[in-house]
């Protein structure tokens, strides 16, 4: 008896519980159903012959690298304006923050056009630099325009959960502001700051619009799959788009499990 | 020690206007004062988190009203300890020490004395996270103690804890002020603190600090009604004139045993006044006619409002003779209290 009346229990008949579940799974289904169709419809065969591809290979190496460099210098250069936004009040200081998301909310073909006009041939940074049209570090500019927000955004949250009395007590302690800043809010701010880096590589990763404007050639894996697809039809596209994915979600996986939170970050 | 001149702030809803205070070295100072007195803001001040629109700090006779947190040599301690979690006790306790340049090994020496005089050498490798009210606190005394700042600020430290851990901290707060001989300022808003800590108490009322004394000049002396209140007296009047033994309260004399021609205030514990349906001969000396205003609950007991003439005073009564007397407003009794119940300030 007692099972059954468990069972009843369990089972309740709930509309709520019935169209969270219908429309959660309808979500879900939009981005597994496409992700696992690619995946299955590709054939271990196509996928060794895209991998043995030197032009495949060597457009995931310019992809991976060029959102790598331009998270890095970022990161680097993006941290001290995360801190000030985290921490400081100074007039204009929502006008910033608006057009930090600028790049998030512009579509990304009016964003390569954008770039093209400040480091293009003609422009007058392009005339120094002989422009960044067509090359490797014109892509990481690229894709460091569209994805900066994102680092930058996560690393403010981070210090912002970074209480500021702790500061405080460092500073009182001797600390010097530097000194306070690599040992407090740093270290304590890093994992938001991690996976800050990682959205923004991912973005860069996956950037077409904005960059296909800056540089044709070389060619990333975006703009590869884009001209395969164009040039010989799905089945080519499709291999090299298998490719690319599972090589992020690897990428992806070993670096979040490196950058997991610690038993102590979840007590605190 | 220290000295405080004319310090004034106003931010936000908080207001210090001309404050002075002098610290005499090793002394331990209880600010004593409600909350949102601007108690905090005094203490950033004076760390030198918060700039003054006036006035001066003085250490030891030099300027320091402009010079960085980091140059004052004060240590802080909050009321919710700020450990810093991401490092372990004993990089806690060191963090001062690094952060001016002693070698890591003379650190070391100094952390593990510090540890095992506050009783926390065991916990000296674990991480902050775990630790209970009373370690957490010993860690952040021993992290503010190690670099032997010249002053230990403390805000609110006992206002976070239970009222049975509560006495036993305030005890080893006072053990290890002894014990370092550092001047300690320490803000709260609880009397006892002042009572059980304090060699010298500032009690601080809207933005200004009114009366400074010993624990016991104070409670024996309050400068005045405000400052009586706060520390938790009640049914204050003012005296218009006294003479030995009598007080002049509007025009109801009131007997006080101690009262002198200085008198100027009297109080009476509400658990001190009787209610009785008649008048009764009893050693009393003061007993009137009375009216019950009103009355609520007040814990364990019943908190009756009487007026007599001018007087309005507060008694405190138990459930049981409150439907004895059959007390409602309108109601009509007499209010007893011996003269030795009436202090006198």
């Amino acid at each position: 008896m007692k099972r059954v009346e468990g069972l009843t229990h369990s089972y309740r008949f709930s509309w709520f519980a019935l169209i969270l579940a219908a429309l959660g799974s309808g979500v879900l289904l939009l981005i597994v159903a496409p992700l696992a169709a690619l995946v299955l419809s590709t054939s271990f065969g196509e996928l060794s012959q895209a991998a043995a591809d030197a032009q495949v290979i060597q457009s995931i190496r310019l992809t991976l690298s060029a959102a790598l460099t331009a998270t890095l210098i970022s990161t680097v250069a993006g941290i001290p304006l995360s801190y000030v936004l985290a921490r400081k009040e100074f007039f204009g200081k929502t006008a910033l923050l608006a057009i930090i998301d600028l790049p998030i909310i512009i579509p990304h073909s009016a964003a390569g056009i954008a770039l093209l006009t400040v480091i293009g041939r003609r422009s007058l940074l392009g005339s120094v630099t002989g422009g960044l049209m067509g090359s490797a570090a014109g892509i990481a500019v690229a894709m460091a325009f569209v994805s900066v927000p994102f680092l930058i955004n996560a690393a403010r949250a981070g210090f912002l959960a970074v209480p500021e009395r702790l500061e405080k007590v460092g500073r009182s302690l001797g600390a010097s502001p530097w000194r306070v800043f690599f040992t407090v809010s740093l270290p304590m701010a890093w994992r938001d700051i991690v996976s800050g880096m990682i959205l923004m590589w991912a973005r860069g990763i996956s950037e077409f619009g904005a960059v296909i404007i800056i540089a044709y050639h070389p060619m990333t894996t975006p703009v590869m799959v884009f001209q395969r697809f164009n040039d010989y039809g799905l089945a080519y596209a499709r291999s090299v788009a298998v490719l690319l994915i599972i090589i992020c979600v690897a990428i992806f996986v070993v670096v979040r499990f490196l950058a997991r939170p610690t038993q102590e970050a979840q007590d605190a | 020690m220290l000295e405080l001149r004319s310090l004034s702030k106003q931010l936000g809803l908080f207001t210090i206007a001309d404050l002075n205070l002098r610290l005499n070295h090793g002394e331990y100072f209880v600010l004593l004062g409600p909350s949102g007195v601007g108690k905090t803001v005094l203490i950033e001040m004076v760390a030198g988190f918060i700039t003054p629109d006036a006035g001066r700090i003085l250490c030891e006779g030099q300027d320091i009203t402009n010079s960085p947190p980091e140059a004052r040599d004060f240590a802080v301690v909050y009321q919710d300890y700020a450990l810093f979690p991401h490092l372990a006790v004993a990089a806690n306790i060191a963090y001062g020490l690094r952060a001016r340049g002693v070698q890591s090994k003379q650190a070391a020496a100094r952390v593990r004395a510090l540890a095992e005089k506050l009783n926390i050498a065991a916990l000296l490798n674990r991480r902050v996270g775990g630790l209970s009210g009373g370690e957490q606190q010993r860690v952040a005394l021993a992290r503010a103690l190690a670099p032997r700042p010249r002053l230990l600020l403390l805000d609110e430290p006992l206002a976070a804890v239970d009222i049975g851990l509560r006495a036993r901290l305030r005890h080893e707060l006072r053990c290890i002020h002894q014990q370092t001989g550092t001047t300690f300022l320490h803000v709260t808003h609880d009397p006892d603190d002042a009572l059980y800590l304090a060699d010298r108490v500032g009690v601080m009322l809207e933005g200004s600090i009114r009366q400074v004394a010993t624990p016991q000049e104070l409670f024996r002396a309050p400068s005045d009604a405000a400052v009586a209140e706060f520390l938790g007296m009640r049914n204050i009047m003012t005296v218009d004139s006294a003479s030995e033994g009598v007080c002049q309260v509007g025009r109801v004399e009131i007997h006080a045993a101690l009262a002198d021609e200085s008198t100027s205030y009297v109080w009476i514990k509400p658990e001190e006044i009787l209610l009785s349906r008649q008048p009764f001969d009893s050693s009393a000396r003061n007993q009137f006619r009375c009216v019950v205003a009103g009355w609520e609950n007040s814990g364990p007991l019943l908190a009756v409002r009487i007026s007599s003439g001018d007087l309005t005073l507060t008694a405190l009564v138990t459930y049981e003779s409150f439907s004895e007397l059959g007390i409602d407003a309108g109601t009509e009794l007499y209010c007893t209290f011996k003269s030795s119940a009436v202090h006198c300030f």
